[in-house]
């Protein structure tokens, strides 16, 4: 049984979806705020990957200058409050704070920074504006947070930018592929809509850059590209009935729910198959969507890829772990009607199946959460691009140059799938790269 | 078991928690339900000619996440007919009589006092408490701290009290005045039986910063208060062991000044006081707080083999020097608890921008744990003050205490610095960086102007 009911309303969804890091209110944050050493050097500063000065904003906020302490976050983090709430802070900044060396509860960093960059947004508190004009002009592919970060930082400089987005909305897997407990689409929106109103801007939807020959284009009409177009659908796993009803990828299956809320139906049974923080979430909201869920990963729980504490989020909401099992094929007719696993063993290090221990699972649902397919591919076009063995876009490390020196990339394109904060921190970087570039081009 | 029973220059009492006259003894309503709660005494809200308050009267400083650290009044003295209070006084009494009652009383003229003292012992009061400390509205018309100010007006004034008291005497002192001991001794002088201390301190608690007006604010404007709380603690144990141990004041002292635990009024005793009053934390948290502080005084008598509280009062006392008795060849150094640190580095920024940069860090950055350079430090405490981890910097003496040697008797040798580039400068061969190396150390984000 799942610990949640099926939701019928908007009002069930956001019961069985309520945030797991609401919003501070004003006392809860002074007291919150009151509890921070101010470290020298602090330890969290440094776990963060865009280096917000933590110690700083925490202090303005005790002080009553929230405004200030928001002005400190979008500094290094234009995605400020997106990041205070999906953040796995458990590994970043709450992680490295010192008082779990104390075995103190660690600040609450990610709460503390939504609350002073929500009232910056609410208030409209403007803190950047566009560069003087420069004539040059950069397309950026994606408007996820390393596409809008890198957009930023350019207008910061005067450059005009025209950002491509292949969706109708903007910011990417932050307002796609994030389980909505942990922030809502309008929440998202407003902080994109928010940088828009100081940058200035251009983001064309539902861009349609679809071919290598797109692609040529836009080098032939900018003066520099930025590729931040993400990854794509997800990978298939390459097993008998893949192909049936029923059978979804998991970042299909995020998308479709952040998008349609209660009216989605999810079935009472259903399988997720992988052992990442996005396998987690799909659990997750599949049981808090009412489904009884076995999530099933082929090797030992220690071994998967998600934090702990992704893991235990969706135990929580009734997920059941199975583990060392491999799925053998999707069963059923015209639809999933269940899984065939096989069991696994890890010998030498090598995980092996073990012939004869084959069962099936009977479910209603599978959803693959197996990793995603790379893009590169639409880059064909583009000499001197190349992509590493797993389809990654190489690019310099400190200018996130590709092989073309007038492409430049970041964000999951590049990494293959990381954190929101490592994306903006990421674009940030390729926009410096970016400007050296055309700075040289222009002889200065 | 221990005994928490006192007796204060004949004013006893059951244990030494004494209400200080304000708000919370304002009515008989209040006190009863003290000493129901398990207070020992109450000194009721001085009594006098009724005054008329102003509205808004309190302003408070809360300090990071604590409220009401220090805490400002401007309201005056009882505003409640003196029948009133006689006829409660006297109910409490009957009904409470093995607890003390102590009127705090403020008139002006001889007949006054005269007058006012037969009243509340005819009501039952155990004592009197002269209020020569209020330090704003009443001082203005001659009485409170304007009294307080002038030893010989005090004095004058507790020996017409003294005409007319068959009941102990206790003088109220004020602490806006620069030397605490001239009104003690004139107090002494005047016939006082014992003195209490301190009253609230002149202050001006906080400005609002968007209408100018300071707090508490009275129709858009304000005036001075008085300063109690936590807050004036230090200074109130100052002024306490300045009477305490001054030959000329041999009367007893009821010690006030931010006690709001079983601690502080350990603390007091052990600077001589024989009962304490508390006012700012029965305002912040209700009499209820008595039962941890008789329990607290209690169990810490019976650990420390205290019988009464006469066993330990004025222990601390002989500890107490003047600077120059203090021994100049006393060595201690600060210690780093590797286990216990957790890599705040607070040690490290206090030490190299507050005192002697005797604390380094480790080039490699990954160990945030810090550590002694002992040549440089000079043992000043500040680097366990403000770690946040209990015992994890300790002082560690390195002098083998075979040597003892104060200021003054350096100075009677002759062996002190006397000019100003003496070669004896205490500082003179201690490590001290170049001022241009401030400029070449890394920094963190927040340090970049």
């Amino acid at each position: 049984m799942s610990e949640f009911t099926a939701p019928h309303s908007e009002e069930d969804f956001e019961r069985n979806f309520s945030p797991i890091k609401p919003l501070m209110n004003r006392t809860e944050a002074y007291f919150e705020s009151s509890r921070c050493l101010f470290c020298y050097d602090a330890p969290c500063v440094k776990a963060c990957p865009t280096g917000i000065d933590i110690p700083l904003f925490i202090r303005q906020i005790h002080n009553g200058n929230e405004a200030g302490a928001a002005h400190t976050i979008y500094d290094s983090n234009y995605f400020g409050y997106t990041c205070g709430k999906v953040c796995p802070v458990e590994v970043l900044c709450e992680g490295a704070c010192v008082y779990n060396l104390q075995e103190v509860k660690p600040l609450e960093i990610g709460r503390l920074q939504s609350y002073a960059t929500s009232s910056a947004i609410r208030n409209e508190k403007l803190y950047f504006k566009a560069g003087e004009k420069k004539n040059k002009k950069i397309a950026v592919v994606g408007a996820g947070p390393a596409g809008i970060s890198c957009a930023c930082e350019l207008r910061k400089e005067g450059f005009e930018v025209d950002v491509f987005e292949a969706k109708k909305i903007p910011s990417g897997l932050a307002v796609h592929g994030i389980a909505p407990y942990k922030i809502t689409n309008q929440e998202v929106l407003n902080e994109v809509r928010y940088l828009e109103k100081q940058f200035g801007f251009r983001i064309y939807f539902e861009s349609g850059l679809t071919s290598p020959d797109d692609f040529v284009k836009l080098g032939q009409n900018y003066d520099a590209v930025f590729i931040g177009f993400g990854l794509g659908g997800t990978s298939r796993l390459s097993i008998e009935g893949e192909d049936k009803k029923n059978c979804y990828g998991a970042v299909e299956f995020i998308e479709q729910l952040r998008q349609n809320h209660f009216r989605m139906q999810v079935p009472e049974n259903v399988i997720v198959l992988g052992g990442g923080n996005t396998a987690m979430d799909a659990a997750s909201e599949c049981a808090r969507m009412g489904a009884t869920v076995v999530l099933a990963y082929r090797r030992a729980k220690e071994e998967m890829g998600a934090y702990e504490f992704e893991y235990d989020l969706a135990k929580a909401a009734g997920v059941k772990g199975l583990f060392q099992v491999a799925p053998v094929r999707i069963t059923g007719n015209e639809k999933a009607e269940g899984v065939e696993f096989v069991r696994t063993r890890t010998y030498n290090g090598n995980l092996e199946t073990m012939p004869g221990t084959e069962f099936t699972l009977p479910c209603e649902w599978v959803i693959k959460a197996t990793g995603q397919m790379k893009q590169t591919g639409l880059l064909s076009g583009i000499k001197g691009i190349e992509a590493d063995k797993k389809g990654c876009i190489v690019v310099h490390d400190t200018s996130c140059q590709t092989g073309n020196p007038k492409f430049f990339a970041a964000g999951d394109a590049v990494s293959g799938g990381e954190e929101v904060v490592n994306a903006v921190a990421a674009g940030k970087k390729a926009a410096a790269g970016i400007i050296t570039y055309l700075n040289q081009a222009s002889g200065k | 078991m221990a005994d928490l029973k006192i007796n204060l220059a004949g004013i006893k009492s059951p244990n030494p928690f004494w209400l200080a006259s304000a708000p919370p003894t304002n009515s008989g309503y209040q006190v009863m339900k003290a000493f129901d709660a398990g207070w020992g005494g109450a000194v009721w809200k001085t009594l006098g000619v009724p005054v008329v308050n102003v509205s808004s009267r309190y302003g408070s400083v809360n300090y990071r996440d604590s409220r009401m650290s220090g805490f400002s009044n401007i309201e005056l003295i009882t505003d409640r007919p003196l029948k009133d209070n006689l006829r409660e006084i006297e109910e409490v009494k009957k009904r409470f009589p093995e607890n003390a009652v102590i009127a705090s009383l403020m008139v002006e003229t001889r007949e006054e006092w005269h007058r006012i003292v037969k009243d509340v012992e005819n009501a039952g009061a155990d004592g009197v408490e002269l209020n020569f400390g209020c330090p704003h509205g009443m001082c203005e018309r001659g009485m409170g701290s304007a009294v307080g100010q002038e030893p010989k007006v005090l004095k004058t004034i507790v020996g017409w009290v003294k005409e007319a008291a068959t009941v102990p005497v206790i003088v109220k002192l004020t602490p806006n005045i620069s030397d605490i001991t001239r009104p003690a001794l004139a107090a002494c002088e005047g016939g006082g039986d014992a003195i209490s201390l301190i009253n609230t301190i002149q202050s001006l608690v906080g400005v609002d910063i968007n209408t100018f007006v300071p707090y508490p604010v009275v129709d858009g404007k304000s005036t001075n208060g008085g300063y109690c709380g936590p807050a004036v603690k230090p200074i109130a144990m100052n002024m306490l062991k300045n009477c305490a141990k001054h030959p000329g004041v041999n009367i007893p002292i009821s010690g006030i000044g931010g006690i709001e635990n079983w601690r502080d009024a350990v603390e007091f005793i052990l600077l001589g006081a024989t009962s304490v009053q508390v006012c700012t934390s029965v305002m912040h948290y209700g009499f209820g707080i008595i039962r941890e502080m008789k329990a607290g005084l209690a169990s810490y008598m019976d650990e420390k083999g205290f019988r009464t509280v006469d066993d330990f009062r004025g222990k601390a006392l002989p500890n107490v020097m003047h600077w120059e008795d203090l021994n100049l060849q006393y060595k201690i150094v600060a210690n780093i608890n590797e286990e216990k640190c957790i890599g705040c580095q607070l040690c490290y920024t206090a030490c190299e921008d507050g005192a002697h940069q005797a604390i380094g860090l480790s080039a490699d950055m990954a160990d945030r744990k810090p550590f002694i350079i002992e040549e440089n430090c000079v043992g000043c405490n500040l680097c366990s003050l403000v770690c946040p981890v209990e015992e994890c910097i300790t002082m560690q003496r390195r002098d083998d205490g075979s040597k003892h040697i104060t200021w003054k008797e350096r100075t009677l040798a002759g062996d002190i610095p006397k000019t100003f580039d003496d070669p004896l400068a205490g500082g003179l061969h201690h490590f001290v960086p170049r001022p241009s190396d401030a400029l070449e150390k890394k920094k963190p984000l927040h340090y970049a102007g």
